[in-house]
């Protein structure tokens, strides 16, 4: 089979989802696309099971956390079809405090954790998510660590102040 | 099921709904039970001795590696990934400098990516030494063992040969390595090449068509090709059931294209399957360090990095005696990279699957942020669903054979 193209993977999207999603970058070849919160679902649907594309193994789902944005949240997707051996980076951005996201649990059983961890990070919620608790954290942890806001360290030490190290 | 499992939180009994006659027994499987191999709790439901349903817990030793990164140089965050898969480290730094590498856009002498096969093949073999080792102790017998925990313990003193340090070993730098490799550590490399393959036999022996060994693992935790997929399983687990996707061979990182090896698959996706598949793959890791032994031989001697001296430390003598060496290593050591802006996802396959790097860099001296894809973790959430049914004992040994990590679990 023909190796995939990053151009043919936007036509083929294009016979669906024209207009309704931007590039973002291609560095090192790997496609990113912004793609919004109504069609996340159906884009990854359509992803994974279009006889073409075969987007069948999702490698990962995150988050960034981008304070400055209008939109501050962005989750993200990395999909692998391993039939065409090429990979495809699938960005949603997201507004306010408590922003909110279907669910990819419904189309792989492995983003049921991925979920929970991003959840546990950075308040995203899933909805439709089935079992939607903190994963690495304790449970009544009052934050989601992972946001810019949140310091590494307590902010009141006086040792370990930025400017004594040049930063 | 999620109502009961919330419960956890609030010290009331759990699985309580689909339990009227109140027959079933809650078991806390760890945290810290010796057969776990590692800080995993699961709290089970069990009628005698088969589970009915579980739930795992996880997080006992997370140590927000992803949020420290975020703090630090990009040099000083080799030694967090040493601290996730704590049984290959060396397989996690080398990703963790291909990624960097990989946004500076440093390209590495052919000798120095032999260098680095070298050391990524010997430590995955000595993580399926601990995996199979291990199952076959799960299983009864510490015969195999032994003999091959012995070849572990030499391949973590070819690794303090070449950088001081055995489990956590922070080797290897960006642009290349601290250091050369000495005559002792290539000659210890070779020891090892020519001396493990005959343990190797002699565990495959004792267990590959052992009666004991058969009956207790094949058929145990079968699971099939789409499932595996579903769950996003990766490596030996991945490849027992039948799917030959490993990254050294769909996407070559360095220079593993020109090795000559196979990519072991399994059939049925069971605990033997994985076994084998495991001792596979240390055969073929062999047949890639002879490899790389013979192309490192026609290379230029004694090149063990890139010659890029705004990343690369210099040497010690002219830090003190040069002005020009004095400024870089300034610059390095206080992460005063000019990092361009970019957002790479970088993978390589750990003795668990793929391990991925996901970096955003945006131009200052740590990543924006740094993502990593945890084999372990996302492996581990197929064992709850898949132990219900299965016998206690079962579910020890498939522990075993998923080979997970608590550091890599729990970052």
């Amino acid at each position: 089979m023909a190796k995939l193209s990053n151009e043919s993977i936007i036509a083929r999207l294009n016979s669906r989802f024209e207009g309704r999603f931007n590039q973002l970058d291609e560095s090192y070849g790997l496609l990113t696309l912004e793609v919004g919160k109504g069609d996340i679902l159906d884009v990854l649907e359509f992803l994974k099971s279009d006889g073409e594309l075969q987007f069948g193994y999702l490698t990962d789902i995150t988050a960034v956390h981008y304070p400055d944005l209008p939109k501050e949240f962005a989750v993200v997707y990395h999909l692998h079809s391993l039939v065409n051996s090429i990979r495809i980076r699938i960005k949603v951005f997201l507004e306010g405090s408590y922003p909110a996201i279907p669910t990819a649990t419904v189309l792989w059983n492995g983003a049921n954790w991925m979920e929970r961890e991003t959840y546990d990070f950075f308040g995203i919620q899933f909805v439709g998510h089935p079992d939607l608790r903190r994963i690495l954290n304790v449970d009544d942890m009052e934050v989601f660590p992972m946001r810019k806001e949140y310091p590494l360290e307590d902010p009141n030490r006086v040792d370990k102040k930025d400017y004594f190290f040049g930063r | 099921m999620s109502d009961s499992i919330s419960k956890i939180t609030n010290n009331k009994p759990i699985f309580v709904d689909n339990d009227p006659q109140d027959e079933l027994f809650t078991l806390n499987l760890g945290p810290t039970h010796p057969a776990t191999h590692g800080v995993f709790q699961n709290v089970l439901q069990v009628d005698g001795e088969r589970i009915i349903s579980g739930v795992s817990t996880i997080g006992y030793i997370h140590r927000a590696f992803e949020k420290i990164a975020e703090h630090r140089a990009y040099y000083q965050i080799t030694t967090l990934t040493d601290r996730l898969n704590y049984c290959s480290s060396p397989i996690n730094n080398m990703g963790w400098h291909m990624t960097v590498e990989k946004l500076l856009e440093i390209e590495l002498p052919k000798r120095v990516q032999y260098m680095r096969v070298i050391i990524m093949e010997l430590s995955r073999i000595a993580d399926h030494i601990i995996c199979n080792g291990i199952l076959g102790v799960d299983t009864g017998t510490f015969a195999g063992f032994i003999p091959m925990m012995v070849k572990r313990e030499f391949i973590y003193e070819i690794f303090e040969e070449i950088c001081g340090a055995r489990l956590t070993t922070n080797i290897g730098r960006i642009g290349g390595f601290e250091r050369d490799f000495n005559e002792t550590a290539f000659s210890k490399i070779k020891q090892f090449a020519k001396e493990f393959p005959a343990v190797l036999k002699e565990f495959e022996a004792l267990l590959e068509r052992n009666r004991i060994f058969i009956e207790r693992t094949a058929g145990v935790a079968a699971v099939d090709p789409e499932t595996a997929l579903s769950y996003s399983w990766s490596g030996p687990i991945l490849r027992a059931t039948g799917i030959d996707y490993d990254v050294r061979a769909n996407e070559p990182y360095s220079s593993y294209e020109e090795f000559d090896f196979e990519v072991p698959v399994g059939t049925n996706g069971d605990v033997y399957d994985r076994f084998l598949v495991r001792n596979s793959e240390m055969w073929q890791s062999l047949r890639i360090i002879d490899q790389a032994l013979a192309k490192i031989e026609k290379e230029p001697e004694g090149i063990f990095h890139a010659d890029v001296p705004d990343f690369y430390l210099p040497p010690k003598e002219e830090v003190y005696n040069n002005m020009e060496a004095l400024i870089y290593h300034f610059k390095i050591v206080m992460g005063e990279i000019d990092a361009p802006k970019k957002e790479l996802y970088h993978c390589v396959e750990g003795a668990n699957g793929e391990l991925g790097f996901y970096l955003i860099s945006d131009g200052g001296r740590s990543p924006y942020r740094l993502h990593f894809r945890r084999p372990s973790f996302i492996n581990y959430q197929m064992y709850a669903p898949m132990s219900s049914g299965m016998l206690l004992s079962d579910a020890i040994i498939n522990m075993s054979s998923l080979n997970v990590i608590a550091g890599e679990l729990d970052a």
